[in-house]
């Protein structure tokens, strides 16, 4: 064929052809998460110089901040730790097309609901095993049943569940205020008085007697509990009926209903464990991280765990090291102005998987035009 | 004295619901060409803070209105690529759109932050209208962005319904194979409304910044732009109901600044929590309307709204 297209000069014209690959081979699979890494870095480069950062500096400080250090892999687990919890979350929803992108405000009531045991609810001398079992189990319900109306409202009435979950975001967050601001409000800040100890999840840096080397490692025992469920949530998918059944009516509704399952009560365990998740998560933060509520106490993690779970590809254990990635986005760009860099990288970095990994299924042919 | 109550409510909520209005109405365009975006929060913040720096920069707003269409119709490309070309998930890029717009505006308007100076849109009462009683407050003492917007709704129902570029846009939204059999192409016509829709949320980012809350604060619009998405789902698709639907939102969310000098809730300073969630509970209210009258009369979204189009899959 090249010794044709020699010999007949005129024949050469080559034209670039775009086509669908049928399969994606073995190395593009494997290579696909860092070409898409590397092309949102870079055109995240690309955004911080045009708005006249140095891109190199950035992520130079970025990293070594977040990742330079025992103490900065503490603070990026902090980060990472309602990431994971709320990214979970999500992807159980995600999994069954069940576009539950109300997570913050399910964390939002769930700190609320932990702050009420904590200050308010059990008496103050509760053992600390009982005041945190309370309080995971008060924020998971409480998540739960904030994103239970906009599930049910999918399940009834088939209203769309991205605007409901949005709006209730907003409602909680108005609710927050009010308690912080009215009834539970220390001096009319915007925040509660302090937990007490026994209310706050261990931290590493209060075993630092024992182990010095945790001294200042303020990241606390919710990533174990972050890790446990991501095990469990992968088991779930794995091995048993429920995870298999969501995950067909996920491809396909019709082949599910056909198979007899029911539809309405999967949507509403499915949003009850969705926003119990990321309920969870608000009661970690409150309890380990700012021991009380206060305004704006998260960074927007219900909005970042989207990303999280949709990059790593609603697959439970990819969850944890994406999570930590973006915990790491968090703590560099603390230190980083503009503050709105963070929330900036993770939109090119969203949008470049979702496109990207599109554009990796097609492959670029050079190819005589048939006719000349 | 309830009157001039009532007259300044409706002024108002004509005056906040444009925002809403021009985003509401550039998406109805988008979802009936069959291309969901939900990119709307970003695109409008996006809008809002380039029209605000261009304003200020230039001295002049309308430049920063223009500018502020173009940035919103650039970002709609940039979903329409994604999801016409490269056919990803909608729901997904849209949500990218959302976060990057978010992003990005809060990088860029970061030094406009604590700019109190930059020139806004002018203020027009029409002469003689503007003094009939009643009326004229209402509709013709306001800003001239909020008369285009009241156009607006009126000439976008026209185009839908009465034209025949409108009749194609139903078309490739309901039934793209027809069309496509038809000779029309359905997916240059798509982006074209994709990116009518971006720059209409850009025109409603502006009107933001610049006339109805004129400055610049990081996610100044406050979820409006997901609001506007479910404004298209309450009005049916429809121009009109989604300017009813667009003026009613903008005066409840007026309420709370309205009622909170009456002595009753000066008493009490907490309800204006409560008030200002009414809203969002109020956009929910309307879902619960729309998915009740949508059984009735079985109006639904456009049949392919969602769904990329490939020639070769037809009939499959």
């Amino acid at each position: 064929m090249t010794s044709q297209t020699t010999t007949f000069p005129q024949q050469r014209r080559v034209r670039l052809r775009v086509e669908q690959r049928l399969e994606q081979p073995l190395w593009l699979r494997i290579l696909t998460p860092f070409i898409l890494i590397a092309a949102a870095l870079l055109i995240g480069a690309l955004l911080l110089w045009l708005v006249g950062a140095n891109p190199w500096v950035v992520y130079n400080k970025m990293a070594s901040i977040a990742f330079g250090s025992a103490h900065g892999w503490s603070d990026t687990t902090i980060k990472a730790t309602p990431l994971i919890l709320a990214g979970l979350g999500v992807s159980i929803a995600f999994r069954m097309r069940l576009w539950n992108i109300g997570a913050e405000g399910q964390l939002f009531i769930g700190a609320w609901v932990a702050t009420g045991f904590a200050l308010f609810w059990l008496p103050r001398d509760t053992p600390q095993a009982i005041m945190l079992a309370a309080m995971a189990a008060g924020g998971f319900i409480g998540g739960a049943l904030w994103a239970f109306i906009p599930g049910v409202l999918k399940a009834k009435l088939n209203i769309n569940e991205i605007i409901t979950s949005l709006m209730l975001t907003y409602v909680a967050i108005f609710w927050n205020n009010y308690w912080i601001y009215g009834p539970w409000s220390e001096r009319g800040f915007g925040l509660t008085p302090q937990f007490p100890r026994n209310a706050w999840l261990p931290r590493f840096t209060d075993y630092s007697e024992d182990f010095p080397f945790l001294r200042g490692m303020t990241a606390h025992a919710g990533i174990f509990l972050a890790l446990a469920v991501a095990i469990l949530l992968w088991f779930v998918w794995k091995h048993t009926k429920w995870g298999y059944e969501v995950r067909v009516i996920g491809d396909n509704p019709r082949a599910g209903r056909y198979a007899g399952m029911n539809l309405t009560r999967k949507i509403l365990a499915v949003m009850l464990l969705s926003g119990g998740l990321a309920g969870l998560a608000g009661m970690a933060e409150v309890s380990g991280v700012v021991h009380r509520l206060q305004e704006r106490f998260s960074p927007g993690y219900g909005f970042t765990a989207i990303i999280v779970a949709w990059l790593a590809k609603l697959n439970p254990l990819a969850i944890v090291p994406v999570a930590y990635l973006f915990g790491g986005l968090l703590v560099g760009s603390d230190a980083i102005q503009p503050a709105g860099i963070a929330k900036m990288l993770q939109g090119v970095v969203l949008f470049v998987v979702v496109g990207g990994e599109l554009l990796l299924q097609y492959r670029i042919k050079l190819g005589r035009s048939a006719s000349s | 004295m309830e009157l001039a109550f009532l007259i300044t409510l409706l002024a108002a909520g004509i005056r906040s619901g444009t925002a809403i209005l021009f985003a509401t109405i550039g998406e109805i365009f988008a979802e009936r060409s069959g291309v969901l975006n939900l990119g709307i929060e970003g695109m409008m913040l996006m809008g809002a803070v380039s029209a605000y720096g261009v304003a200020f920069a230039t001295g002049n707003p309308w430049l920063g209105l223009g500018v502020a269409v173009v940035v919103g119709g650039l970002m709609a490309l940039l979903h329409g690529v994604v999801t016409i070309s490269l056919r990803a998930d909608q729901v997904v890029s849209g949500l990218a759109l959302t976060f990057l717009g978010s992003g990005l505006s809060a990088v860029l308007g970061a030094p406009l932050v604590e700019v109190r100076t930059a020139p806004r849109l002018p203020v027009f009462p029409i002469p003689v209208l503007a003094d009939l009683p009643i009326l004229g407050p209402i509709f013709f003492n306001h800003n001239v962005i909020v008369y285009v917007g009241l156009l607006t709704a009126p000439l976008a129902w026209w185009y839908i319904h009465r034209t025949r570029p409108g009749m194609e846009l139903r078309a490739i939204g309901e039934y793209p194979a027809a069309a496509d059999v038809l000779g029309i192409n359905v997916n240059r016509q798509r982006y074209a409304y994709v990116v009518f829709g971006g720059m209409m949320a850009g025109l409603g980012g502006a009107a933001l910044s610049l006339a109805i809350t004129p400055l610049w604060i990081e996610d100044m619009t406050a979820g409006q732009g997901w609001i506007a998405v479910g404004l298209v789902i309450f009005a049916s698709w429809d121009p009109l109901r989604a300017a009813f639907g667009a003026y009613l939102f903008g005066a409840i969310r007026r309420l709370p600044l309205d009622l909170q000098n009456l002595p009753f809730f000066l008493a009490y300073p907490q309800l204006g929590y409560f008030m200002n969630m009414l809203p969002y509970l109020f956009v929910i209210l309307l879902m619960l309307i729309s998915a009740r009258s949508e059984m009735r009369r079985r109006i639904g979204a456009p049949a392919a709204l969602g769904q990329p189009y490939v020639r070769e899959e037809r009939g499959a």
